[in-house]
């Protein structure tokens, strides 16, 4: 026992000596501290990606990301344990009078799009697109479709197998809402995972299959799945990194925030941080497979962070078919 | 005359032949066993063993693939089991040799018993929430490396205490007599005949129970463990990740690669757990030869 506990303490200092040699040349103003990141496991490759370019220059910054879903994050940030919480979707009133409670305020900051992806098997050469409405009869949760003969008139009468985001998710929230009305209400009697990986593999190896799931996802197998464009109202349109930065992939394409503690913001590491994410948000981001927000609201959202607005946007507003320059503009 | 053939009808061919079918059942299931474990590690080592390089040992997170590194974690993972093991084992060895040389036999000490042997049977998940309730959040220690030793230490203790019972139990009476006919205090025998005899089990359970912490993702989750770190802990105050937490990370990535990333962060743990117990047994097989019956 002596002798590992011996090996550990040489690896460390092996290590510590190791990390001394690089010094953090290249940083702007040398910042010190540690900031800790918690929330969406969709967002949190984002937040991982901009720590990991960040703390090359800043070595004695410590960052750690963690991800307990948006919803686990908020519970975190509102209790003041967290300097920033990554959501996939806007914080709740619930989440954001919790915070209030606690003394916790907030900078809602917006950081990319995602689109939510529908998709089937390959060997399923029937589905061209699919409307709301239709999604709606599938997905309602009193919905009992189980043909696809029963969602449009002129398909095949061949069972449908449904794939989609778990009830924890940001995901399935903004799903759900987007398509039946109210988040969280959706039909139980579908295969759900909160990875992702698992709903790709389902979907990839199973004929019957209509899955829901992130675009990342989607990029990254595009060989084994096939994409359904969606018909929100004005034509069907399938998600691309076009259609979902200009708004036209509707209503399945949602912006993706990051919220900082205001007083967490006044620590300078943490400032530089968010001042770096923002900054470096627009090559970041699709390398880790989301879509970046247009440069315009990346500068509203760096005014609202220099002038430490709090609050979120989309709080006591009907904020539906609102784009997000309108929504930040002047806020 | 015939009272034996009465008694035990000719049947002595089936006999044979039904014992014959048990034991090579029993050898096939046996096998069963050391042939999936064989399949696993065929399958992990396929998929990692090109992504293990110095590189990979010595590297952060990374949202590129061929610069992601596990070092982060494996510096988390031995400082959590070096805390662990500082904080579990003078607590289970001495409870354990409280039960065993001191308790006797009273309502209390059964009670006590009892407790100890429904605890080793708890999910860890339910440590975790513990933890975090007790360490985390009412000592506000936060996320830190100590919150997370401490929780596991919790996990791992009724294991190392019923292991430490079982060897200190497996001591000979006769060397205790001993010693009282010499005048010894109680005390005197455990430090110079007791604990030292039963040593070589002691450590074996404490390092399998310590195997057992290092693989351990669930309490560390619940506890706050990061996934993505761009630093080495330097106290145990710091936030941190272990390995079972980014072998979990990489495996729900979107990249298929990163996937391979998680095999070999497989083969990693793995070999951290086989030098454990290697080196159990090396410890075991030299206090057992130094033991003087």
């Amino acid at each position: 026992m002596r002798r590992s506990v011996r090996i550990t303490v040489e690896i460390l200092l092996a290590s510590m000596v190791g990390l001394a040699g690089i010094d953090s040349a290249g940083a702007g103003e040398k910042v010190s501290g540690s900031i800790r990141i918690d929330g969406s496991s969709t967002v949190g490759p984002i937040s991982a990606a901009v720590g990991e370019e960040f703390s090359k220059l800043n070595r004695d910054v410590k960052i750690a990301v963690a991800i307990s879903g948006t919803g686990g994050g908020f519970k975190k940030f509102s209790a003041g344990e967290t300097d920033i919480s990554d959501a996939s979707r806007p914080i709740k009133d619930a989440e954001a009078k919790k915070a209030k409670e606690n003394g916790i305020e907030f900078i809602e900051l917006p950081v990319a799009f995602d689109g939510i992806s529908m998709v089937v098997n390959p060997a399923n050469k029937f589905v061209d697109k699919l409307t709301v409405e239709e999604l709606k009869k599938i997905w309602a949760p009193e919905s009992k479709i189980k043909l696809w003969s029963e969602v449009r008139t002129g398909w095949p009468e061949k069972p449908i197998h449904l794939y989609g985001a778990g009830t924890d998710s940001g995901t399935f929230d903004y799903f759900t809402e987007a398509i039946n009305g109210k988040a969280q209400a959706c039909r139980a009697d579908y295969t759900a995972s909160e990875d992702d990986n698992v709903l790709v593999k389902g979907v990839s190896g199973d004929e019957s299959a209509l899955g829901f799931f992130g675009y990342a996802y989607y990029v990254e197998n595009k060989d084994k799945l096939r994409i359904i464009p969606i018909d929100g109202g004005k034509g069907a349109i399938a998600p691309s990194d076009d259609s979902i930065n200009d708004g036209t992939y509707s209503p399945l394409s949602r912006p993706i925030f990051i919220y900082v503690s205001k007083a967490a913001a006044e620590r300078p590491e943490v400032a530089a941080f968010v001042r770096f994410y923002l900054e470096h948000a627009p090559t970041l981001v699709p390398e880790v497979g989301f879509v970046p927000l247009p440069a315009e609201v990346y500068k509203l959202a760096r005014e609202r962070f220099e002038k430490g607005v709090t609050g979120s946007v989309y709080l006591g507003k009907d904020t539906t078919g609102k784009k997000l320059e309108e929504l930040y503009k002047g806020s | 005359m015939t009272r034996w053939s009465d008694r035990f009808p000719d049947n002595l061919r089936a006999r044979r032949i039904k014992a014959r079918i048990f034991r090579i059942g029993c050898s096939v299931l046996t096998w069963l066993s050391v042939a999936l474990l064989a399949v696993l590690i065929y399958h992990v080592t396929r998929a990692g063993i090109g992504w293990l390089d110095w590189q990979f040992l010595n590297s952060f997170w990374s949202r590129r693939v061929t610069e992601a590194g596990i070092k982060a974690g494996l510096l988390g993972t031995l400082w959590l089991v070096s805390i662990t093991a500082v904080l579990a084992i003078p607590i289970g060895v001495a409870a354990a040799v409280y039960l065993e040389e001191f308790g006797g036999r009273s309502r209390v000490n059964r009670f006590l018993d009892i407790n100890i042997s429904n605890l080793a049977g708890v999910p860890s998940i339910v440590y975790g929430l513990l933890g975090l309730a007790l360490f985390v959040r009412w000592c506000q220690l936060g996320s830190s490396l100590l919150a997370g030793g401490m929780t596991l230490a919790l996990l791992v203790l009724p294991v190392v205490i019923i292991a430490s019972r079982e060897a200190i139990l497996a001591v000979p009476k006769s060397i205790r007599l001993a010693a009282f006919a010499i005048g010894a205090t109680r005390w005197q025998t455990v430090r110079y005949h007791v604990l030292p005899a039963a040593a070589p089990g002691i450590m074996t359970g404490i390092i399998l129970s310590l195997s057992r912490a290092i693989g351990e993702a669930a309490p560390i989750i619940i506890v706050g463990g990061a996934t993505m770190i761009f630093f080495t802990p330097e106290g145990p105050m710091d936030e941190f990740t272990a390995l079972p937490l980014q072998i979990y990370n990489w495996t729900t990535d979107p990249k298929q690669q990163f996937q391979e990333l998680a095999a070999a962060g497989i083969l990693v743990l793995l070999c951290v757990l086989l030098l454990m117990n290697a080196s159990a047994v090396y410890i075991r097989n030299r206090a057992q030869k130094s033991r003087p019956w």
